[in-house]
């Protein structure tokens, strides 16, 4: 009992730090995706690459002055970004990350804690973020955040209908509403991943799905709230220091709560497209070895003055990682953490890409779009599932 | 517009306005005039029913910069520099028309390669002022990138500018008499390689935005004004082209030897934002064409009017010619003088009809000069179009008149 809680504790504060450093960080790579995208470099200044970019955000935003207008309401201002960070802090307890491990002779999931209503317990806790933007718009007394927390609830409600809809038929095909029981259903190969999966393949529920998502976290295409052309800043208006930062950090965490699910509930989570004995296991080493060459290979010829410094540190710090995936020692757990993180990444990429491509809708389009078009459509999907289900079975 | 021509009435009206137990209220908004975009300083009150826009008021002024009083203590060459700053993304279809205008009144011929010279730099201006208009509008509707994209090339003719002129915005290169200095060397490679590449370019923004469902959800059949309306209230200029008036005073009052080039006015008939942007695009490619045909046919021969009383001579002829050497320094101290009258002169500026009023009374300084300036016409419309829509649309529609505070402000 005892082992069980510092056990906890332990994945607790890795969990946690872990977490918050690749929710800074996730910015910055986002920073630098939208900037090669556009023809920019990024942050480049702040340490190589940018890479205390982060850090720097951070020290700026605590030492920040924390203004608070006058007329706001006062306990409800300040509550409303804790309800959001928190909120979304709280959807990642449930959320796993690899396969049950072996550490020390202690066996433990790699997971805070595995919630038999893991789905269902996620969809509460990101339908309370609500009340975080509601709140903010509310508590500001300012026209802009009005707004801005009006459409902002009224859109985040709507898209959790197909969204929770579209959650619903991998659900059926898996039988069950843990995370982690979710998963072990997807194993062996790619065509047992859900979105692949038979009876009836979840690729439409995947796309409501990630549609949803872009609108429950409140990205392009669907980032009314925030739409800063014609409300300014949208709820967080009035929102400084820190407590802008709240809303900056529960907005990157929900996407990384977003692409984990969809991650875990369409496309196998931590289980490799196809087994090991094929080689699967080989690909992350293959993959680092590539980047560590490039990186060397371009230190040798550098294209700018610090190159020769930085690139040889990166290439050998690449270099090192290959060699660490094929240690049989590490392996058993850093290879589900590592297809768990690539497919997690490949969609955070997505949210990226769009974010620099598309237009943003109107606000009546975009309910428009949630009632008339994706909620029907995840409707028919769920049906059309559950008789397939309920046929085969 | 009522007796409420006041700006901030609206504000009171919407106080004042009984309140019934259950009643709704409208919502002033007060947009500007530091706003992300509204682009520059304008201030528009909208009052706000639901999301619904049920009343708007531009409100100008913020940017008043005295130019046209300005221009009345400087001499005439002088005053040159003073159009640049009107409208700061097109400033040499202000050189040009000011230009043109104290030409008229001193009757000047001014020699072909120097006209086409006009032509051309007014054309990449107009291209220039084009792609601010796009990226701007494409970021206030949400779409990021081709704002850098359009940037990209708009640098390529920043430096364009500054090769000629010495100036990235404020090239004040047109002079009346001709040109400011002889167009430097190799400027025909720079002009060629930009205009080749520039088509494939416009693609690129047509790839992002002319098929993109999103983008035509948001534009088509938004800030509709009827043509009558726009007509009244003396819109010019794309807005116009887009409502089906194919009104373009390159064609219908040429000037600078516009009739020698071979080019369309594109127009569309739906009058909406969408259609405000193909008309522009289309404009874009027009421009490459003119571009493209003022650089084969550039003639050769003098950039300057042979008008020793007005316009500097050469430095060489300055130090070995009595007569030069006077006229240098009578032109440098006091200017030169224009005869009595007035003249209007009006030009096809990447906004619509830019018309500059000059009036002289015989001395060096001009008398009164006033701008009739596109902005501000089509500024007008924006109560008309809005009214009735949504707030998001009000973004959109504005982008889509492309108007310059500067310019309407003066």
């Amino acid at each position: 009992m005892d082992a069980f809680i510092v056990i906890s504790l332990i994945k607790i504060a890795v969990v946690a730090f872990v977490l918050l450093t690749a929710v800074a960080y996730l910015q910055w790579v986002e920073r630098k995706v939208i900037a090669h995208i556009q023809l920019r470099m990024g942050p480049y200044r702040v340490g190589p690459h940018g890479l205390l970019q982060p850090l720097a955000d951070v020290i700026k935003l605590i030492t920040k002055e924390d203004m608070m207008p006058s007329y706001v309401n006062k306990p409800l201002y300040l509550f409303a970004p804790f309800i959001a960070v928190c909120m979304a802090l709280l959807s990642i307890a449930v959320i796993p990350f690899g396969p049950t491990i072996t550490v020390f002779g202690y066996q433990t999931n790699m997971q805070l804690t595995d919630l038999n209503i893991g789905v269902l317990y996620i969809l509460a806790a990101s339908s309370m973020g609500v009340y975080g933007i509601a709140l903010a718009g509310w508590a500001s007394n300012n026209k802009y955040a009005l707004l801005g927390g009006l459409r902002s609830s009224a859109q985040m409600i709507s898209y959790e209908l197909p969204m929770a809809l579209a959650i619903a038929s991998p659900l059926l095909v898996s039988n069950t509403l843990s995370l982690k029981e979710l998963v072990g259903t997807q194993s062996g190969n790619i065509l047992h991943w859900n979105i692949l999966h038979g009876p009836f393949p979840q690729i439409i529920a995947f796309l409501i799905f990630l549609i949803a998502g872009f609108a429950e976290t409140n990205r392009v295409p669907f980032d009314l709230p925030e739409a800063e052309n014609e409300l300014v800043a949208g709820f967080h208006t009035e929102y400084s220091s820190m407590k802008f930062a709240s809303f900056f950090m529960a907005e990157y965490l929900n996407m990384v709560t977003v692409s984990s699910m969809a991650t875990l509930l369409f496309l196998g989570g931590w289980e490799a497209p196809w087994p090991a004995a094929y080689g699967s296991n080989l690909i992350p080493s293959a993959i680092f070895l590539v980047a560590g060459l490039t990186a060397l290979y371009h230190a040798a010829n550098p294209a700018r003055k610090m190159d020769k410094y930085t690139l040889p540190v990166f290439g050998i710090v690449f270099l090192g990682i290959a060699g660490l995936f094929l240690l049989p020692l590490v392996q058993s757990w850093l290879l589900p953490l590592f297809w768990f993180c690539a497919k997690t990444g490949v969609i955070l990429f997505f949210f990226m890409w769009v974010r620099a491509t598309l237009p943003r809708f109107r606000y009546d389009q975009l309910m428009g779009f949630a009632w008339k078009f994706l909620f029907p459509v995840a409707m028919l999907n769920l049906l059309v599932t559950s008789f397939l289900v309920a046929w085969f079975s | 517009m009522s007796d409420s021509s006041v700006p901030g009435n609206i504000l009171a009206e919407a106080e004042e306005e009984p309140q019934q137990p259950g009643g709704t209220r409208r919502m002033v908004l007060n947009m500007g005039p530091q706003h992300p975009s509204t682009h520059g300083v304008l201030r528009l009150l909208i009052e706000l029913d639901g999301e619904i826009v049920a009343k708007c008021e531009p409100d100008i002024g913020f940017l008043h910069t005295g130019i046209e009083k300005e221009c009345e203590v400087k001499t005439y060459q002088q005053a040159v520099t003073l159009t640049d700053r009107v409208d700061y993304l097109a400033p040499l279809s202000n050189n040009l028309c000011y230009c043109l205008a104290v030409e008229k009144l001193l009757q000047l011929e001014i020699p072909p390669q120097a006209q086409w010279m006009r032509v051309m730099l007014t054309e990449l201006t107009r291209l220039n002022s084009h792609l601010v208009w796009l990226g701007t509008h494409a970021i206030d509707i949400g779409a990021m990138s081709v704002f850098l994209y359009c940037f990209r090339e708009r640098e390529e003719i920043l430096k364009i500018f500054e090769m000629f002129s010495g100036q990235r915005m404020m090239t004040s290169y047109f002079r009346i008499g001709g040109l400011a200095l002889e167009p430097p060397r190799g400027w025909q490679k720079r002009v060629t390689s930009f205009i080749d590449i520039f088509p494939s370019r416009i693609d690129e923004y047509e790839n992002l935005l002319t098929n993109n469902q999103i983008w035509i959800g948001r534009t088509r059949g938004v800030g509709f004004i009827p043509l009558e309306d726009m007509l009244d209230l003396g819109v010019t200029g794309p807005m116009l082209r887009a409502a089906g008036l194919a009104m373009d005073a390159r064609k219908d009052a040429p000037y600078t030897s516009y009739e020698k080039f071979d080019f369309e006015v594109p127009t569309r008939t739906e009058n909406d934002v969408y259609a405000r942007y193909q008309v522009r695009i289309e404009e874009m490619r027009q421009s490459t064409r003119i571009i493209r045909q003022a650089l084969e046919g550039m003639p050769a021969g003098p950039w300057k009017a042979d008008a020793p009383h007005v316009v500097l001579p050469d430095r060489e002829k300055m130090k070995t010619q009595m007569e030069a050497l006077i006229y240098h320094f009578k032109i440098v101290t006091e200017g030169f003088r224009v005869p009595e009258g007035e003249v209007y002169q009006v030009i096809e500026s990447p906004r619509g009809e830019l018309g500059y009023y000059v009036v002289s009374d015989g001395t060096t300084r001009p008398y009164r000069v006033h701008m009739r300036t596109p902005s501000f016409g089509n500024l007008q419309a924006v109560p008309k179009m809005v009214e009735g829509i949504l707030i998001a649309d009000v973004i959109a529609s504005i982008g889509s008149v492309d108007f310059v505070l500067g310019d309407s402000d003066r």
